[in-house]
């Protein structure tokens, strides 16, 4: 098994950078740059706007800046955002508690809701429950987060002025009250992004499920006499779950990138919103930060899975 | 937009390719999309420049917006702040672009301009009329009281005394001083450089007099330390990241200043949350114990936190389609504040022949095959319908104009009412092509010895500009010209690469569409953009301000002139010479004269002067609320 984890270490490396390469090379090539907000302004004029390129390295090509990227990469260092000035280290330091904070609570929320659902739903295929589910569950998917945030907002800030629809990173808990408030003001991003998360978890673990139970080991176990907690726990389940340990381990790195959408409606200040906002001003030390550090934790959870699987999975065996 | 599309397509393609991971990050593009086109820039002015009305911004009149033209009074007298400092708890601030530095020398649009102005402040602001308002200066420099040299080449600062830093130390001379050599400095890049160009030297006379002496004489006696642009900074604090270091200071997120606030803590991106500086010169203000100034989202969204829920008190730049927005202001939570700037929406007509071959293309050596003649130019001025557009488009955001210069009021032409090429006649406007000899042949479009008279039209991708270019392209159809639109990403389009042939600069198309406006209220280095000696060509990449490649040695005349008048009444006469020059010769067909700000407010918060020169909260230690 460390044979295996070691070889496939390996072979992330070349993997990982080509996808750099490939990034630096879409950002640098793609039109635009940081001060093309400034461009007709008579107050910048273009003099002004080359000198600060040149202040930012940007005067060279793109190549020697992929090699001098890649070389303080290698050293730790992931340079300073052109907007902020400061190392984009720290940008993302202060990002990274209000992802976790909505983007990572969701993830665990559709966990911990999704799995006993779609068992649940298989066990009683059919039954009103499952049709309930399953209603919901297409609900989930069908709907993009954008039209559900805005639902949300429109019913429960508008309307109802129960919650508030504008993230307060300020916040700090220190007590029951201020959990409250954060509670109240992280609830509508959360249920946003587990109602998509949680759909596609139950369909995956229904059907997974669904497709072991007629199983002849099923039968097998019934006929040892074995009681039904039994064979669904520590047969069925543990069956099926190895297509959802894949769907679960490869989204995990996407709690990382933040929630794109979500984010932007709700203003939550997660990395999803930085990436946006970082596209769009090309900071491109930034951008690059967060795409590679995802690409990483792509390639990560990749090898997690199949470790996983070799777990849950006796028949396979890696050496 | 297409920008965003494309990078997060392409990053899409890279993570399916690592596993499947990809799915749920990937239907992204639409709201992100929102915030990049409209970033408007105010202080630093051209919001226009920038990238120009607020994507969603649409249809048709707001009629519940209170508007105050440029110079006339504010919709509310400031009262002073009723309690006196500290009354008022926390004053919440909403803009749709978030700031990302609080160094205003290094800003990089509008968001970071108010953001810094909370804590920092230059010697004086540009008042709502263009006038300055004296800040630290004890009084503003003028001719009269001596303050500014006959010859127009020394300029004397009297500070105020006694003014302190928030941290307790005493503002001299020598911050300002310091200030104007950390902007000056080349290797800093400060983004506001430009305004320390023609000066001489800045010098501390005593810890109360600053000297700028200017190479020449220069008729603008408040291009240095007055508005957003000249916020002084504090010497100690960053004297040691001068230059190349000056993206290393510390300061550059925390800045000290002499301001009504300071900050407390800033999430680059995100928030600002600022207190009250207790070293603030006025013992009665601020009225809010607390500011918070939190960023991101887009206008819609920040107009229902004004208008619908009250969550915020004030928000910035909603340009948002006014059927919309109308519905947002039922709430009755809030009113629109608006003021007309200098910036207008442009149509650019080109001297130059786009068509010419290879190098030649658009060059000044090359001449259009009908845009030469005057006759035709009228035409197409008199085609277009900018009352519709300002109307069914910009509401309260804008109204049509002829000028070219459109604030501060005492500038602003009276003549152009009455010239034949501001009204919308297509009628008249045919009549001067067939007199020309323009015929329309079978297909309907006219032609004279075999040239088609066929234009391509180009402005950024965005929603408003692409309805603009609607109204206009119908109107030129009426005369028979066949119209092909083009829209380029404003990023683009906007930028100074050499090598894109589609930016604003090469010009090579036959009419383009943007807004642009003074940066201050002086308007000499705006019509300076005019002139014969500043066209854009292949020989300096593109990099001069005369798009239209027209030159007349008249308008230069009458800019030299400019330049060197003192006599405030006869500049005012130049000023409105070279306007009408411009609208008469149609060089360029002023459309749509922009609001700046075009923000929102709660009904509570009382203190707002409306100002298109400044930072919008250029005056927010006069905000107070009622309850």
């Amino acid at each position: 098994m460390s044979r295996f984890i070691v070889r496939r270490l390996i072979l992330a490396v070349p993997t990982l950078l080509m996808i750099s390469f490939v990034l630096f090379a879409v950002l640098s090539l793609a039109p635009g740059d940081p001060l093309s907000q400034f461009a007709a302004n008579p107050a910048v004029p273009p003099e002004v706007r080359e000198n600060i390129k040149r202040s930012l390295g940007l005067d060279q090509p793109w190549p020697i800046r992929y090699v001098k990227w890649l070389w303080s990469m290698l050293q730790g260092d992931w340079g300073f955002s052109f907007g902020s000035r400061i190392p984009v280290w720290e940008l993302l330091k202060l990002r990274i508690p209000s992802t976790l904070a909505v983007v990572g609570v969701a993830y665990l929320v559709s966990l911990v809701l999704a799995l006993p659902i779609g068992i649940i739903s298989a066990l009683r295929q059919y039954s009103v429950m499952d049709h309930v589910a399953t209603t919901l569950a297409f609900f989930g998917f069908s709907l993009p987060t954008f039209f559900t945030g805005l639902l949300l907002i429109i019913t429960f800030s508008v309307k109802l002025q129960l919650l508030p629809f504008i993230y307060d990173s300020t916040l700090q808990v220190h007590d029951l009250d201020t959990l409250g408030t954060q509670l109240k003001q992280s609830i509508m991003p959360i249920a946003v992004l587990a109602l998509f998360q949680t759909a596609t978890v139950v369909r995956y673990t229904r059907a997974s499920v669904l497709e072991n139970l007629p199983l002849d080991y099923v039968r097998t176990a019934r006929a040892k006499g074995l009681a039904q907690p039994t064979v669904i726990g520590r047969h069925v389940v543990r069956n099926s779950l190895i297509p959802v340990v894949t769907l679960v381990a490869l989204s995990a790195p996407t709690v990382f990138s933040g929630a794109l959408i979500t984010e932007q409606i709700f203003r939550v200040p997660g990395i999803g919103s930085l990436l946006v906002n970082s596209i769009q001003n090309s900071d491109t030390p930034v951008v690059m930060a967060i795409t590679f550090t995802f690409s990483v934790l792509v390639v990560l959870f990749n090898l997690i899975a199949d470790v996983i699987y070799g777990v849950l999975d006796p028949r396979i065996r890696y050496d | 937009m297409r920008r965003t599309a494309y990078l997060l397509s392409a990053w899409t393609l890279v993570l399916a390719a690592c596993g499947p991971a990809a799915q749920p990050a990937a239907p992204t593009t639409a709201p992100a999309a929102q915030p990049t086109t409209a970033a408007a820039a105010k202080p630093t002015t051209a919001p226009a420049a920038t990238t120009a009305p607020a994507p969603a911004a649409t249809t048709a009149p707001a009629p519940a917006a209170t508007t105050a033209p440029a110079a006339a009074k504010p919709t509310e007298a400031a009262k002073p702040a009723a309690g006196g400092r500290g009354a008022g708890a926390l004053l919440k601030i909403l803009y749709w672009q978030a700031p990302t530095i609080l160094n205003s020398h290094l800003a990089q649009g509008t968001k970071d301009y108010d953001a810094a102005r909370l804590v920092i402040e230059p010697l004086a602001a540009a008042g709502p009329d263009g006038k300055p308002v004296a800040l630290l200066a004890a009084e503003v420099p003028t001719l009269d009281n001596g303050g500014v040299s006959k010859d127009l080449k020394t300029v004397t600062w009297k500070l105020k005394p006694g003014i302190k830093w928030s941290d307790g130390s005493d503002f001299t001379a020598d911050d300002v001083v310091f200030t104007y050599q950390y902007m000056a400095d080349e290797k800093t890049a400060a983004t506001d450089s430009e305004f320390t160009v023609g000066v001489q030297d800045v010098t501390a006379k005593d810890p109360t007099t600053v000297v700028v002496t200017w190479k020449d004489p220069n008729p603008n006696p408040y291009q240095l330390f007055v508005s957003g642009q000249g916020n002084i900074i504090q010497k100690k604090q960053f004297q040691e990241f001068m230059g190349e270091k000056a993206k290393d200071a510390p300061g550059n997120l925390k800045p000290i200043g002499t301001g009504p606030y300071k900050v407390t803590d800033f999430k680059p991106g995100d928030v600002v949350t600022y207190e009250i500086n207790d070293n603030y010169r006025d013992k009665d203000k601020p009225f809010f114990k607390q500011v918070q100034f939190k960023g991101g989202g887009d206008a819609t969204s920040a107009a229902r936190a004004v208008f619908q829920t009250g969550d915020f008190d004030y928000g910035w730049n909603l340009q948002v389609e006014s059927q919309v927005l109308n519905q947002l202001m039922q709430g009755g939570k809030g009113d629109m504040i608006t003021a007309t700037s200098g910036n207008v929406e442009r149509l650019l007509i080109n001297f130059a022949d786009p068509n010419a071959p290879g190098d030649e293309r658009s060059e000044p050596t090359t001449k259009h095959p009908f845009f030469s003649d005057l006759n035709v130019r009228k035409a197409f001025a008199m085609a277009v319908d900018r009352k519709s557009m300002a109307e069914q488009l910009y509401g309260v955001a804008g109204k049509p104009t002829c000028n070219i210069v459109s604030a501060p009021e005492d500038v602003v032409s009276k003549n152009t009412d009455s010239m034949d090429v501001c009204k919308y006649d297509i009628a008249a406007a045919n009549k001067l092509l067939d007199d020309a000899g323009w015929a329309k042949g079978s297909d309907g479009i006219r032609e004279k010895a075999g040239q088609k008279m066929s234009v391509i039209y180009q402005t950024t991708v965005n929603p408003l500009r692409q309805k603009e270019q609607d109204i206009v392209k119908k109107g030129w159809e009426q005369l028979g010209v066949q119209v092909e639109l083009k829209s380029v990403d404003a990023g683009v389009f906007f930028s100074s690469d050499a090598g894109n042939p589609d930016t604003a600069g090469h010009f090579f198309t036959d009419v383009e569409m943007f807004t642009n406006g003074p940066e201050q209220p002086d308007t000499t280095n705006y019509l300076a953009g005019w002139l014969s000696t500043k066209i854009a060509q292949k020989s300096n990449d593109w990099r001069q301000s005369n798009y239209h490649r027209w030159s007349n040695p008249e308008y230069d005349a009458l800019w030299n002139q400019l330049k060197t008048e003192t006599d405030a009444n006869k500049r005012k006469d130049l000023v409105i010479k070279m306007n009408d020059m411009l609208v008469s010769q149609v060089v360029v067909i002023p459309m749509v004269a922009r609001t700046s700000p075009t923000s929102g407010k709660s009904k509570q918060l009382q203190g707002n002067k409306p100002n298109p020169w400044d930072s919008e909260l250029w005056n927010v230690a006069d905000w107070t609320k009622t309850p």
